[in-house]
């Protein structure tokens, strides 16, 4: 052999050596960005390994979770769109069928105490159960499910590398499920660069900062930019008249309250909103400066001497959205390890 | 002397055997079964699902296809005092009129003899905050416990019975109570959580003993979920789930439990 071939030879090794080799270094098990704080999610009830992920992630994209086979978890939470149903307002299940509210992005959820637009659930776990079961959304029981998967074969093997037995059960499949969605940690924004000092704001980013920090991070917390709390933020009710929060308490105090969402990604998850009815971001802030309902609740820190909303000028506004561009993370949707294989 | 000792003998083991009938003798160390048995009935009569009608306090005419209930935590106290507790995980029932192997349940208890009978009608607040994998059997909220758990305002539902009634303005005439809240994770709720307390004195405490399997027997009068301190109406409330008026109905069905007799 010519020397000449046998470096060709060796250049092509490489390459295939160090495709393979990225494949399966992608995964590192979950990792707590620096800039974030503890999560809250137990990890001790539910350890994070590759097979288990892997089996989630399958689980995930399956639409045989679905009563006719059609809808995955993944129709709902695409993850190109920051795992939103991009461009509906309300999430569309089986059969053409609309559901009421709008597909929240599935990231980060190792930090949140309770989850659904009205924290019905406070368990990542028991979560996927909602919108399995749900009549307008997958339509299926979940013991339905568990004898599809246990008939379809590739999975035993899947379900033993991950839990050691190659039984289908629903522990198994609701903990690789929990284990595919903790894996979704969007920490890769610009801001969590310069948070972690490896870059820094431009000077319109930095002026957006400034003007976030003292009018929206009372709700909007940072680095996750939620509170996870639950809050009127003054919108009209719709003619569905979707009370919120109330559903779960009870309690008219809670009327029209739903969670603070993330400004994570939000180049990705239009439309916003519990409903989607707003189709951009300019038209949230115009909301906020502009449209602030008041209702009995509204939230104290959207009412001041009697204005409602938030005092913005056309200025201000221009810096804030140049500062909400610095949230978004084009590596997370891009990720090839959470995305469909 | 032999003829004297031959009639000696039955004697003494006849009133040994007499002693042994009237007091007997309980080794609080062996665990002995019992039987609890839930028999469903509907004001003065047996429930029959889907058949008969029965009335309310508000006459109205209506037919009971389901009822469902969660028993839990389960203790039953001596005639002594002595307090003994069924390890909690062998102490959630899930009653299902449907199910005739569910209307009575085995517990293994120490011996002795025992006159009252506590439990928490529904599954405790800590039982509903519990990771996935301790809510298996009765509590899988994938199988048995299907459609006794919200997936939607996590928690189980403790009582559940459906039916039909021409003055129901529901589709198909139908009504349907499912009672649940626990108090809350997340932030606090309704507690629907009842305390059930039934004494057996009067009409005959258990005598767990082994080789026996005594059994109380509870007359469960659905009626009452209906007919109480609030008469529900199921022309005004024929859906009831997690609302306000969900705490009316569950005081009501609260006293839906009575001791018929104990077959020891």
């Amino acid at each position: 052999m010519k020397p000449k071939n046998i470096v060709y030879i060796l250049v092509l090794i490489f390459f295939i050596l160090a495709c393979k080799k990225e494949v399966t270094q992608l995964f590192e098990g979950f990792q707590k960005p620096s800039n974030f704080p503890e999560p809250v999610y137990k990890f001790q009830n539910n350890n994070i390994t590759k097979a288990g992920f892997d089996l989630g992630r399958k689980l995930f994209f399956d639409p045989m979770l679905s009563v006719d086979n059609t809808i995955s978890c993944g129709s709902c939470h695409i993850p190109t769109s920051a795992f939103t149903q991009h461009g509906h307002s309300v999430s569309h299940g089986i059969n053409d069928l609309l559901g009421t509210r709008n597909s929240p992005p599935i990231m980060n959820l190792a930090w949140s105490s309770s989850f659904m637009w009205d924290g019905g659930i406070a368990d990542l776990d028991l979560q996927p159960i909602a919108p399995i079961t749900n009549h307008v959304e997958m339509g299926e029981t979940m013991s339905n499910v568990l004898l599809k998967l246990k008939n379809k074969t590739e999975y035993a093997q899947l379900f033993k590398a991950a839990f050691g037995s190659e039984e289908v059960t629903n522990i198994k499949m609701l903990k690789a499920l929990s284990q595919f969605m903790l894996m979704c940690v969007s920490a890769e924004s610009k801001y969590d660069s310069v948070m972690r000092n490896q870059k820094t704001f431009t000077t319109d980013e930095k002026a957006g900062y400034v003007l976030f920090q003292n009018k929206c991070n009372s709700c909007h917390k940072e680095p996750l930019f939620t509170d996870n709390n639950f809050r009127n933020n003054g919108l009209q009710p719709s003619n569905l008249n979707d009370i919120g929060r109330e559903m779960i308490t009870l309690l008219p105090t809670d009327t029209y309250k739903f969670k603070v969402p993330s400004l994570r990604n939000l180049a990705y998850t239009a439309p916003y909103m519990h409903d989607g009815r707003f189709l951009n971001v300019d038209a949230v802030l115009e909301h906020y400066k502009n449209q602030v309902v008041q209702t009995s609740n509204l939230d104290p820190f959207l009412l001041s001497n009697g204005e409602t909303g938030i005092s913005l000028t056309d200025d201000e506004k221009g810096k804030l959205l140049i500062f909400l561009n610095t949230l978004n993370d084009r590596k997370f949707i891009t990720n090839p390890l959470i995305a469909e294989q | 002397m032999k003829k004297l000792l031959l009639l000696f003998i039955p004697l003494v083991t006849m009133s040994f055997s007499c002693k042994k009938d009237t007091v007997p003798q309980y080794n609080a160390t062996i665990k002995a079964p019992l039987s609890i048995e839930f028999d469903n009935i509907i004001g003065g009569s047996d429930l029959q699902l889907g058949t008969a009608s029965y009335s309310n306090a508000n006459n109205e005419q209506f037919k009971v296809t389901m009822l469902k209930y969660f028993v839990s935590n389960i203790v039953l106290t001596k005639t002594d005092g002595t307090k003994y507790t069924v390890p909690q995980d062998s102490s959630y029932f899930l009653i299902d009129e449907s199910k005739a192997a569910t209307l009575s349940s085995i517990i293994n208890i120490p011996e002795g003899e025992y006159a009252k009978l506590d439990f928490v009608l529904g599954v405790d607040s800590l039982r509903n905050t519990k990771d996935l994998s301790q809510r298996t059997g009765k509590l899988d909220p994938t199988g048995d416990a299907a459609g006794m758990y919200w997936s939607w305002n996590s928690g189980y539902i403790f009582f559940k019975m459906e039916g039909t009634a021409v003055v129901s303005p529901q589709v198909n005439n139908v009504f349907q109570y499912h009672i649940g809240l626990f108090g809350g994770y997340t932030a606090p709720t309704l507690n629907n959580l009842k305390n059930i307390s039934i004494d057996l004195t009067a009409r005959g405490i258990a005598k767990v003993k082994t080789g026996k399997t005594p059994n109380i027997h509870l007359l469960v009068d659905a009626m009452k979920m209906f007919n109480g301190s609030t008469n529900i109406s199921i022309a005004t409330n024929s859906v009831v789930m997690a609302s306000a008026l969900s705490a009316k109905v569950a005081d009501n069905y609260a006293n839906m439990f009575q001791h018929d007799h104990t077959e020891n």
